[in-house]
């Protein structure tokens, strides 16, 4: 049953690839779908079967070996494994369906959906690996399928720039992973989890000469293996790839560049855990990376224009707050985050590209307005994605021991409460709840901007805007419900109190790290606080981009969040925020964030140009090494060192040149051959006789 | 038994002898005979080492099918193979009928084209084959000739400064391969290799107008060594005469070079240097960490701004060749044997990336990159092939480009963590030349003129590359094929090695 979850999307990507022309096009797509979605289906049951049960390693196939160094293909399953099947295969299969659809006018299908079922199979064999090798296979195996779906339309140059800038950013990240593989296989002599996971505890005791440094040897590997998953995960400061890539057709970035592929990184600190337990300081560096991403990314995505990007840097945003689960200690809550995450982040891209799709494949939402009653099937099921990335839900309400809400309050609650009860009011719990109001903000800025008021396209295509086929609109109704009850669902096994049941040794967790358990015990007002946040963004978006808001709605968010608070006990707190923000949405008027990009242009520019990583990454990367190549070519062979050997040989060389010129003539070339021939004869004859 | 070694190295020759006795004139029935001759002699070349192969005992560690005689007196012919230079017997017999088949296109010359060919297979194989350092000189030096002529006669406009370029780099290096070789001889009192390897190299100190050197005579002939195979590899900074002989060598010239010839540098490494004056390896191996890691960074940076095809991928080439220096010089399991894996592997890849050059420069006679663009509309077939190669060259997992890659930068780590921090560093720049490559020739909208006819690949271009793509993919996914058979010689080579370097490191301590 494993074997056939992790070959069919090989078999699906092998048949469209190569007999993609001879089975027709509408086989080529039926064909791998049908697959994905017969691996969803044994993905479920091994969900069930084997979570909250010892792992179990199945093995394939020898794949490397030399002296001590064994590495075999293999799949493991465990808790870790099983959740990650369930996303890859879950999202991946309605990804098809919904592509069957969306790509309907393209004239290479079977390609798109060769590349799709590839990208699924090596993302399979990521989570599925028992040792770090074949993770790095599937980890560059995506990144070779996530290159070729971005630059799928390549006759875009912006496609092809984005398709490389994609490959070589993560090679960065994985220059990071390969070293942290060397030095593993060096300390522990074995890459397989197991042993390095019983070794953890000597590593932290141990140190390694790195580069002329003696450093801790734990520390030093966990952060290694940490810069891949950054790479991957796109965090701060390796981050610039993932706006480029939504150059790629919109089902690819639902499914690599939001559900599957970036969450890589937060899966491999999972993963590691028995590692990262004996790394305090690397966790540390998690935290503030997380952290900064979380808050950096969400400030750009405020002021996007384009419908993918601001979905893009809500991304790079979420897997901050992942890491910062990880980081803290609360690696249970940075999976659960992954997992409903998955589901709604997916939903709001494929609904993003239903719009697309009505509108004729404009994305820039200044050209948008008033598609609420177009397309009331595709505003609906956004309006889940947004209510559920925003997390809406009923604070301090428990049903049994499961919080009331959709599913992004569950988790992204989960994710600052273990912020908290791991570091206090510390950096990492300001910038979550921070990227809380920026996420609320930018959400329902996405909506009013695309759905309501009045339109700003053109009217031809306003008038030409219909709702999607059916093909495309089930797998959103699909995502939308695990939108609504994934959180609900799973609460009591990824974070409630049957978490060790659930997850069985699946993560480890240190002697002194309780973090999961303080974060159920962590005071009222920070359970409200994410909330709050919320109400904040949510009311500022409505009265700055929601024209016939009512005086009720603005003064609405203020008297909630008052209530809100009162019920946390937290009086005072309760009052003046609740007043301010009834004040604040009340003065604000529609427009004014017109006006605030007008007045504030420095702050404003320096947002939408994304803080100008790629212009500086372009001076000091880029540009160098570009010069640098071309000194080394020009004045280091050339001059250097031709220029020297070349001298020597010069003065002679001319000497030959003549004889070459004879040679032409044909007397030197057969002279040259007659030799050849005879000390080869002469060779020959003593050879055979010559005993 | 038969005396299948010899067979197998002279039998080209005999096929080069037919062509130049049997076939006359220059009509079309004679240029067919003597493509077809060279085809067959070297299909049959390869069947018959694949007996090779299938008697080859990997468990033996010592040298198989050997055979000695006495040769021209005092000398002595000896071949015989063991576990790491059957698979570069086995990579040259099986290049070789791509290569003659790949060569349909060459109007000019047929005949001596194809006998200049078959001599150089011959010795290819010799070089491999011999257990004797003068018979191995003699092939050593002998395949400079046949490889000289064809980029002299059948190369491109420059073909003759870049003859000249590439027979002086490598004869000079070479001479002093041949001093060493005689000052072994007069130490050892013998040529047989099989006894070198056990004879004990003087790594006494000596005393040298004041200096003193360290290591003494192995020093000296660990350098001279060094001097013939590292232009050959090549090493930076010696490696100036590769991309002009790529350039201006035929296609299949080029593939034979950086499938073929650029491995006889590594396998020297293996064969001579590192057993025979372990000591002194163990003192250069800082230094030729240096070099290969500059290797790797320069010349991937070099690559990144190159305008002619075929100039990216031989500095490519360079590049890789920094990985197979630095794992055998790291002299532990990981990084000799990805050292050889990473020949190996470069051989199917590289040579497969020359004929996919080959494939556009036939039919547009430019390898300029930016003649080209939006080759994919036309030749979706072509994309594929060349990306998977791509693929391979950046070390993708799962293509046999990768496990010399990380064998290789798995022992260097072992050894010293700088070397491995620049040569991973070369994971990100290859990414970065190879893609960019392949972005500006197959990628973007297909505008030029001159490309709007272009064909996609012929079924003999599929044909001849399809092998190598199963090559590729076979052993990125299951390279114990090959590693099971070099293995257990590697593994006896570095206990020689190993157990030479303590017992001089104890006579130090004494």
């Amino acid at each position: 049953m494993l074997q056939t979850i992790l070959f069919a999307p090989l078999l699906g990507a092998l048949i469209a690839g190569l007999f993609g022309r001879s089975i027709g096009e509408r086989m080529a797509m039926v064909i791998p779908t049908a697959l994905l979605f017969l691996a969803a289906f044994l993905s479920w049951i091994v969900f069930f079967t084997y979570t909250s049960h010892d792992g179990d390693v199945v093995p394939l196939m020898r794949w490397i070996d030399s002296g001590t160094m064994s590495v075999d293909w293999s799949i493991r399953v465990d808790t870790l494994t099983c959740v990650m099947l369930v996303v890859v295969t879950t999202v991946s299969s309605v990804v098809h369906l919904y592509s069957m659809g969306y790509m309907e006018e393209d004239p290479a299908k079977a390609r798109f959906f060769s590349y799709l079922s590839l990208f699924t199979f090596a993302m399979l064999m990521l989570v599925t690996s028992d040792n770090l090798l074949q993770m790095f296979f599937g980890w560059e195996g995506v990144g070779v399928a996530s290159y070729l779906l971005i630059g799928f339309w390549h006759h875009k140059q912006s496609a092809n720039a984005a398709a490389m800038k994609a490959f070589i950013v993560n090679r960065v990240g994985d220059f990071g992973f390969a070293l942290g593989i060397f030095g593993l296989f060096f300390m522990v002599d074995s890459i397989a989890f197991d042993d390095v996971f019983n070794a953890a505890p000597a590593l932290a005791e141990t140190t390694i000469h790195f580069i002329g440094m003696e450093m801790n040897a734990a520390e030093l590997l966990a952060f290694l293996l940490f810069v891949g998953a950054m790479g991957k995960s796109a965090q701060f400061l390796l981050h610039t790839w993932l706006p480029d890539a939504m150059e790629g057709p919109t089902p690819v970035s639902a499914l690599i560049h939001a559900a599957t592929m970036v969450t890589a990184g937060v899966f491999l600190v999972c993963r590691m855990s028995p590692l990262m337990e004996f790394a305090p300081q690397t966790l540390m560096i998690i935290t503030y990376v997380g952290a900064t991403t979380a808050f950096f990314a969400a400030t750009i995505g405020l002021v996007q224009n384009d419908i993918k990007r601001v979905i893009a840097y809500s991304t790079c945003s979420q897997l901050g707050y992942m890491f910062v689960a990880a980081g803290v200690g609360a690696y249970e809550a940075a999976m659960f985050h992954l997992f409903t995450h998955a589901f709604f982040k997916a939903l709001l891209f494929l609904g993003a590209g239903s719009v697309i799709h009505a509108m004729h494949h404009e994305q820039d939402m200044r050209h948008y307005g008033g598609l609420k009653d177009k397309i009331p099937k595709t505003f609906w099921m956004m309006m889940i994605g947004t209510l559920a990335i925003t997390g809406l839900g009923v604070p301090l309400l428990y049903i049994g021991e499961i919080p009331l809400g959709f599913a992004g309050y569950q988790s992204k609650d989960a994710v600052i409460e273990s912020a908290f009860a791991g570091g206090g009011f510390s950096y990492a719990f300001v910038m979550l709840i921070l990227a809380a109001a920026m996420t609320a903000f930018y959400s329902w800025r996405l909506i009013f901007m695309t759905f309501f008021g009045e339109t700003r396209a053109d009217a031809h295509t306003y008038d030409h805007a219909h709702e999607s086929p059916n093909v495309m609109m089930i797998p959103l109704y699909i995502l939308a419900a695990g939108a609504v009850i994934a959180g609900m669902a799973f609460y009591g096994g990824f974070f409630g109190h049957h978490e060790d049941h659930f997850w069985h040794g699946a993560i480890f967790s240190g002697a002194e790290n309780t973090v999961v358990h303080d974060a159920h015990n962590v005071a009222k007002w920070v359970k409200v606080a994410p909330f709050i946040a919320m109400l904040i963004g949510t009311g500022l978006a409505v009265s700055m981009y929601y024209k016939s808001a009512k005086l009720w709605m603005k003064l609405g968010f203020g008297v909630l969040a008052f209530i809100v608070l009162a019920f946390a006990k937290q009086w005072e707190a309760g009052l003046a925020i609740g007043a301010a923000l009834a004040f604040f949405c009340y003065v604000v008027p529609f427009g004014m964030n017109e006006t605030l990009a007008r007045q504030q242009q420095p702050l404003y520019q320096f947002l939408l140009n994304k803080w100008y990583f790629d212009e500086i990454y372009d001076f000091i990367f880029v540009r160098p090494a570009m010069w640098i190549g071309k000194f080394f070519w020009k004045r280091g062979d050339g001059n250097v060192i031709d220029g020297f050997l070349n001298g020597l040989a010069m003065s002679v060389v001319p000497f030959f040149t003549g004889m070459l010129g004879r040679a032409q003539s044909g007397f030197v070339f057969h002279y040259a051959f007659a030799m050849i021939m005879g000390v080869a004869a002469l060779v020959t004859w003593y050879a055979v006789v010559g005993g | 038994m038969l005396p299948l070694l010899s067979i197998i190295t002279f039998l080209p020759l005999a096929g080069a002898l037919i062509i130049l006795f049997l076939v006359r004139g220059d009509s079309n029935q004679a240029i067919r005979n003597a493509r077809l001759t060279a085809l067959w002699t070297t299909i049959a070349t390869f069947i018959i080492s694949l007996f090779v192969l299938g008697g080859f005992d990997s468990s033996d560690t010592g040298f198989q099918f050997v055979e000695e005689r006495p040769w021209l007196g005092f000398l002595t012919y000896k071949m015989g193979v063991d576990g790491i230079s059957v698979l570069f017997v086995m990579l040259t017999t099986f290049m070789m009928p791509l290569v003659i088949w790949a060569s349909w296109g060459v109007e000019n010359r047929v005949k001596e084209y194809m006998i200049a060919f078959l001599i150089l297979e011959t010795f290819m194989i010799g070089v491999f084959c011999a257990l004797d350092m003068i018979l191995f000189y003699l092939f050593f030096e002998g395949g400079l000739i046949p490889m000289f002529l064809i980029i002299g006669v059948w190369g491109g406009k420059e073909r003759v400064y870049a003859a000249f370029k590439f027979f002086l780099y490598t004869l000079i290096g070479s001479l002093l391969m041949l001093v060493a070789m005689i000052a072994m001889y007069w130490d050892a009192g013998t040529t047989d290799i099989t006894a070198l390897l056990n004879h004990n190299f003087s790594s006494e100190t000596v005393d040298l107008f004041g200096w003193q050197i360290i290591g003494g005579f192995q020093t000296f002939l660990w350098l001279a060594f060094f001097a013939s195979f590292a232009v050959k590899m090549p090493m930076w900074p010696v490696h100036t005469w590769l991309p002009d002989a790529h350039v201006q060598a035929p296609t299949a010239g080029s593939v034979v070079l950086a499938a073929i010839l650029l491995k006889m540098g590594g396998y020297g490494f293996i064969r001579f240097s590192l057993p025979m004056f372990p000591i002194a390896s163990e003192y250069f191996a800082g230094f030729v960490y240096f070099l290969s890691a500059v290797a790797i960074v320069y010349t991937s940076l070099v690559a990144l701004m190159q305008e002619d095809i075929k100039k990216l991928i031989a500095y490519s080439s360079v590049a890789h060749m920094g990985f197979v220096t630095m794992g055998i010089f790291a002299a532990n399991q990981q990084g000799v044997d990805g050292a050889i894996f990473q020949m190996i592997s470069h051989g199917f890849i590289s040579g497969a990336l020359f004929l996919c050059v080959g494939v556009i420069y036939d039919r547009m006679h430019t390898r300029e990159i930016s003649a080209y663009g939006g080759l994919v509309v036309r030749m979706p077939v072509y994309a594929a092939i060349f990306m998977l190669f791509t693929m391979g060259n950046v070390g993708l997992p799962g293509t046999s480009g990768f496990v010399g890659e990380f064998l290789t930068l798995a022992g260097v780590f072992q050894e010293s963590t700088w070397a491995a921090l620049f040569a991973t560093s070369g994971v990100i720049l290859s990414a970065g030349y190879a893609l960019w490559l392949y972005k500006r020739v197959v990628f973007g909208e297909l505008i030029k003129e001159s490309l709007k006819q272009i064909e996609d690949v012929t079924p003999r271009e599929k044909m001849i590359f399809a092998p190598l793509v199963v090559g590729t993919i076979l052993l990125g996914v299951y390279p114990s094929l090959i590693t099971d058979v070099f293995g257990p010689s590697v593994e006896a080579l570095l206990a020689q090695v190993d157990a030479a370097q303590v017992a001089a490191s104890q006579v130090a301590m004494k």
